[in-house]
C-alpha cells in the first residue's frame, strides 16, 4: 500500500458496522456482530467522516482546520489504516 | 471524614455498570427437536409469550438504559409473526439486532422484510456437515433449509456466522464443519462445546465428549487456524466445561454485562438462571429494566464478589472467573452460591472428574425434545 492509494481512498464503515454515540456512557461505539468497541478520544469523529465520499485527505484537512495543532496528518492515515485491516473500515 | 473512618455513615452503594447486551427470547416454541437444548424443562406457552407492544417497550428500556445489542432468540423467532416489529423496535431504540436462527422458515420476502425494518446480522445453526446427521440431530429435515437460509443471508449482505454444538456426535466432524462454514462464506464460525442445562443436563451422559475426541478436535481446530488467513471467517472456540479443570467467567460474571429476557417476560442474569429455584426472578411486565438491573434481589445475588465462600472468595481469580457459573454450581451440587465444581479448586470438583472420566463408557440414546409441547416436556424426570 503506498502512501497515495492510502490518501485517495474514500472510507467508509463496512455494512456490518454501526458508529452510534452512546448516550448512556458518553462513548462513541463501533457496533458490529458479537463485538462492541468502543472508540477512545477522537477517534468517533474521524471515524465519522468515513462516509464513502471524502478521501482520506479530506478527512485529514477538515480534521487539522477543526484542531488545529493535533498532530491529524501523522496520526489519522495510519488509524484509518487499522480499521481496514481489521476488516471494519472499507 | 476519610475514607477509614469507621464513624462515617456508609455512602449509597454504587449503581451497577449498565447492561451491554439483552438476550431476547422471543418463544420457546422450535421446529427442531436438538437433544442439546438448554431451553428449561418447561417451556412458555405461545399464549402466555410477550406481544410485539410488550417488547418494543422492552428494547426501548434497554436502549435507554444502555443496551447496544441484542441477540433475538428462542426457540426459533422466526415463528414470531411479529418479529418484523420487534426487530424495528431494537433498531429505533439504537440496539444493533441479530437473528438467532435455526433458518428453518426463512425465505426471501421474511429477510427482505427483516433487512427492511433494520436486521445488522445473522447467526444460523447447524448440527453437523453432513446433511443427513445435521437433519438427525435435529430431530427434523432442516439441511436444506439451512443451507438456502445461508445464501439468502449472504446474497443480502449481511454478516453471517455459523454456530454449531459441539458434542459426542459431531466433534469428529470439525474440519467438515469448517470446510462448510467456508463454502457457505460465513463471517464467524462458532464451534460451541454443549454445556448441560435445562434438557441438555437430561441428555449429559449421551453427549458428552471423550478427552480424546476433544484432544482431536482442539488440534483441529489448531490446524484451521494457522491456515486461515486473516479475511477468512473468524474461528471460535467455546471451551467445554467438564476436562481442563477451570470455571468458565460465565456471562462476565452475574449482572455484569448482559441480561436475559425470557418469552413470558422473566428477567434473568443468564438464559440458564430460571433452573435456580429460590431466586424468584422479576418480571418485565410488573417492573422497569432500569430497577430490575439496580435493584432487584435476583440481579444483586452474585453479582460481585460479596457472595462467595471459600476457595472462591479469597481466590486470585474470583475477578476473572467470577467463581463460574451459578446455575453449573446449583446443578451438580444442589447449592447455587458454592465454587463451579468445574474448577480443580472446588472441593466438588471430583463431580465433574468422575463424569469426564466416565464419558467413554456406553451411553444412553439421546431423548430429542418437543418443544411447543411443554405438558410432555414435564412428564419426563
Amino acid at each position: 500500500m503506498t502512501a497515495t492509494s492510502v490518501t485517495d481512498w474514500r472510507p467508509v464503515p463496512a455494512p456490518a458496522v454501526l458508529l452510534r454515540h452512546d448516550h448512556t456512557r458518553d462513548r462513541d461505539l463501533l457496533l458490529l456482530p458479537e463485538r462492541v468497541v468502543v472508540l477512545q478520544g477522537g477517534a468517533g469523529t474521524v471515524v465519522g467522516l468515513c462516509d464513502g465520499v471524502r478521501s482520506v485527505r479530506d478527512i485529514v484537512d477538515e480534521l487539522a482546520e477543526r484542531f488545529p495543532g493535533a498532530p491529524v496528518a501523522a496520526d489519522v492515515p495510519p488509524f484509518l489504516e487499522r480499521l481496514r485491516h481489521k476488516g471494519w473500515l472499507r | 471524614m476519610t475514607l477509614t473512618d469507621p464513624a462515617a455513615p456508609a455512602a449509597p452503594a454504587p449503581a451497577p455498570a449498565r447492561p451491554w447486551a439483552l438476550l431476547a427470547e422471543l418463544t420457546h416454541a422450535c421446529p427442531l427437536h436438538c437433544g442439546y437444548c438448554s431451553n428449561p424443562l418447561e417451556l412458555t406457552r405461545r399464549s402466555h409469550e410477550l406481544t410485539a407492544e410488550q417488547w418494543t417497550d422492552v428494547m426501548g428500556q434497554a436502549g435507554e438504559f444502555g443496551v447496544v445489542h441484542t441477540h433475538l432468540s428462542g426457540g426459533e423467532p422466526l415463528l414470531r409473526r411479529d418479529l418484523e416489529r420487534i426487530v424495528a423496535a431494537a433498531e429505533a431504540a439504537g440496539v444493533y439486532t441479530q437473528l438467532v436462527t435455526s433458518g428453518v422458515g426463512l425465505d426471501g420476502k421474511r429477510l427482505s422484510a427483516l433487512t427492511a425494518a433494520g436486521l445488522r446480522s445473522v447467526q444460523l445453526s447447524v448440527q453437523h456437515a453432513d446433511p443427513r446427521a445435521s437433519d438427525r440431530i435435529a430431530g427434523r429435515r432442516s439441511f436444506g433449509e439451512k443451507e438456502r437460509a445461508a445464501a439468502l443471508v449472504r446474497a443480502a449482505g449481511l454478516p453471517l456466522g455459523l454456530n454449531v454444538v459441539l458434542h459426542h456426535e459431531n466433534l469428529d466432524a470439525v474440519d467438515a464443519v469448517v470446510e462448510l462454514g467456508l463454502s457457505w462464506s460465513v463471517d464467524r464460525i462458532e464451534l460451541a462445546n454443549a454445556q448441560f442445562y435445562g434438557w441438555g443436563l437430561l441428555n449429559r451422559a449421551a453427549l458428552l465428549a471423550t478427552r480424546d475426541q476433544l484432544a482431536r478436535a482442539r488440534d483441529a481446530v489448531e490446524r484451521w487456524r494457522e491456515r486461515l488467513t486473516p479475511d477468512g471467517p473468524e474461528l471460535v472456540w467455546v471451551v467445554p466445561d467438564y476436562f481442563d479443570g477451570v470455571a468458565k467467567p460465565c456471562m462476565g460474571g452475574w449482572g455484569a454485562i448482559s441480561l436475559t429476557v425470557a418469552p413470558d417476560g422473566t428477567v434473568l442474569p443468564c438464559p440458564a438462571a430460571a433452573s435456580l429455584p429460590d431466586l424468584d426472578p422479576p418480571n418485565i411486565r410488573d417492573r422497569s429494566l432500569a430497577w430490575i438491573w439496580d435493584h432487584s434481589p435476583a440481579f444483586s445475588r452474585y453479582r460481585g464478589t460479596d457472595w462467595m465462600a471459600d476457595p472462591c472468595r479469597t481466590c486470585s481469580r474470583r475477578e476473572e472467573d467470577h467463581g463460574g457459573c451459578r446455575c453449573q454450581a446449583y446443578a451438580l451440587t444442589g447449592d447455587a452460591a458454592r465454587t463451579d465444581p468445574a474448577c480443580r479448586l472446588s472441593p466438588d470438583h471430583g463431580l465433574v472428574r468422575a463424569l469426564a472420566e466416565d464419558s467413554a463408557d456406553e451411553r444412553p440414546a439421546v431423548r430429542q425434545r418437543a418443544p411447543g409441547r411443554p405438558e410432555k416436556a414435564r412428564r419426563l424426570p
